[in-house]
């Protein structure tokens, strides 16, 4: 099972040295004890496209993230974790290392 | 009621939470365990008056939810999803058990899991280890019955989907978890105890038994946790009372006016013996255990001028200790009026106002404090704030003549 962590912030690539430095020893956990999938930081929503392909026409390509909010997903975790309990455990760690709160949400 | 349908609410009373937990644990969902006990429970209806009662009520009932559950697995297994028909003839993988192996306590902590909103587990709780209906569940807490069924819905939605786990947690999350289980069974007595809405009865017997009701089964799993016997004493401490709590015209009727011949005595005396079982034990109490020690205490005494108040006040110092919030910090206080004098007592209220301003108890303090000083327009005035925060009938009926009573 596995499920998608995602990390609020409202500012990008925001992460101190100190912050960082805990992020990279929490990911070697992960990957040590078989949870780590992927991981990764997000650019800022200002910096994405929305892409509509639905019609018949040419693609369109709109400047700017599909929903404005002040707060976004700045970075995320893919865990591998038997059950939401381990989740929302391995979660809680992912939240103190980046000193951020998350969102934890099952794939399908 | 004849005897086949006592037998059936017998049954669903002792039996429904054994046969959801029972399915649940067999199918792994709570959608297939609820509809199918629910068919196994209309069966008896339609067939005990017949047949008779079966000589094993719960295992003829278990019986037929699997048989239920199956059939309804094969209709769908036929439509799409074959892989439900494998889990079912093999089943799940034995897993190590938890702490304690009871399934209708991993139902419990599965309902009251953290991930749930409180409201949601409070509801899950009632229909999936109670057993009420989703009608009953909506009368009790006043909300729209599709509002309630959706909210159920999505819940066993959410559990099913992020995989909330149906078992009792480890031993070191058991503490932590215990406690959300305990406040949930809190916040449904309470609800029967202190209804609010002007169009309930002031107290609903029916949520303050399922709250003791759930409890005691909670106590029978866990015998050794000192919270749940606590919360069970203040739940039969309090409940003890209830006839005597309001009166005839609907009116609450203050402690030290209650008719203490009136009082349930064989729960007053379990409760007791729960308190002096664990003060016994000589662990440090919880939250739960001193209140019931507080109730012990009031209902200990055979006059209300007989109440061992500087216990009260010392068992509240060390609750605050605890727990400091201002709710406790005021009942504290209706305490030490009695022991210090209205005058220490307001010096303490006054300094809570700018937290529980909204709070119509800390209002309603104020007021009979006020009155016993002789400030009888402040106390007018208190009264009023009370009323118009207060949400209990039978407390609205009681405030309104103290009001009227000033001069």
């Amino acid at each position: 099972m596995q499920y998608l962590i995602s990390v609020i912030d409202d500012r990008t690539g925001s992460a101190t040295e100190d912050e960082m430095t805990a992020i990279r020893a929490f990911n070697e956990q992960l990957v040590a004890d078989g949870h780590w999938v992927f991981a990764g930081g997000l650019s800022s929503p200002s910096d994405a496209t929305v892409i509509d392909g639905r019609g018949d026409g040419e693609p369109l390509f709109t400047d700017g993230p599909f929903l404005e909010s002040k707060e976004y997903m700045a970075g995320f975790w893919v865990f591998e974790a038997p059950d939401l309990d381990a989740a929302l455990k391995l979660a809680a760690g992912a939240s103190k290392a980046c000193n951020r709160r998350l969102e934890v949400r099952p794939f399908l | 009621m004849n005897d086949v349908q006592e037998a059936v609410t017998r049954a669903h009373r002792g039996e429904w939470a054994r046969v959801v937990a029972s399915l649940t644990k067999r199918f792994g969902d709570l959608d297939i365990a609820e509809e199918a006990a629910a068919e196994a429970f209309a069966t008896a209806v339609e067939r005990w008056p017949a047949d008779g009662v079966p000589p094993n009520p719960g295992a003829w009932l278990t019986t037929t939810a699997n048989r239920k559950a199956i059939d309804r697995i094969r209709r769908e297994a036929k439509r799409d999803d074959k892989q439900k028909e494998a889990q079912m003839s093999y089943g799940e993988p034995p897993e190590p058990l938890g702490v304690i192996d009871d399934e209708r306590l991993r139902l419990i902590f599965t309902c009251c899991h953290p991930a749930l909103a409180m409201e949601t587990r409070v509801a899950l709780t009632l229909r999936m280890v109670g057993g009420l209906t989703v009608p009953e569940i909506s009368r009790a807490f006043l909300v729209q019955e599709t509002a309630m069924g959706q909210r159920i819905t999505r819940a066993k939605a959410k559990i099913k989907a992020a995989r909330i786990p149906y078992r009792v947690p480890s031993a070191e999350d058991l503490p932590g978890r215990v406690s959300g289980v305990l406040a949930v069974l809190f916040l449904v007595f309470n609800e029967g105890y202190l209804a609010t809405g002007a169009d309930t009865d002031p107290v609903r017997h029916e949520l303050t038994a399922e709250a003791i009701r759930l409890t005691r089964l909670i106590r029978g799993l866990l015998p050794d946790d000192g919270e749940v016997a606590g919360l069970l004493a203040l739940m039969l401490l309090t409940e003890a009372r209830r006839t005597a709590r309001v009166s005839q015209t609907g009116e609450l009727v203050s402690l030290d006016e209650q008719d203490r011949g009136a009082w349930d005595t064989a729960m007053i005396a379990e409760g007791h013996q729960l308190v002096r079982e664990r003060l016994a034990t000589r662990l440090p109490p919880g939250r739960y255990q001193i209140l019931a020690a507080i109730n012990a205490v009031h209902t200990s005494a055979r006059d209300a001028r007989d109440t061992d108040w500087s216990q009260v006040v010392a068992l509240y110092d060390q609750l605050a200790r605890i727990d400091r919030s201002p709710i406790v910090a005021l009942n504290r206080a209706i305490a030490v009026a009695e022991l210090d004098g209205p005058e220490v007592a307001l010096a303490i209220v006054d300094k809570l106002g700018e937290k529980l301003s909204g709070y119509h108890a800390y209002h309603a303090t104020r007021a009979d404090l006020l009155r016993r000083l002789g400030r009888s327009a402040e106390s007018r005035a208190a009264y009023d704030k009370a009323i118009e925060h207060a949400a209990n009938t039978a407390e609205i009926a009681y405030l309104t003549r103290r009001r009227d009573q000033l001069a």
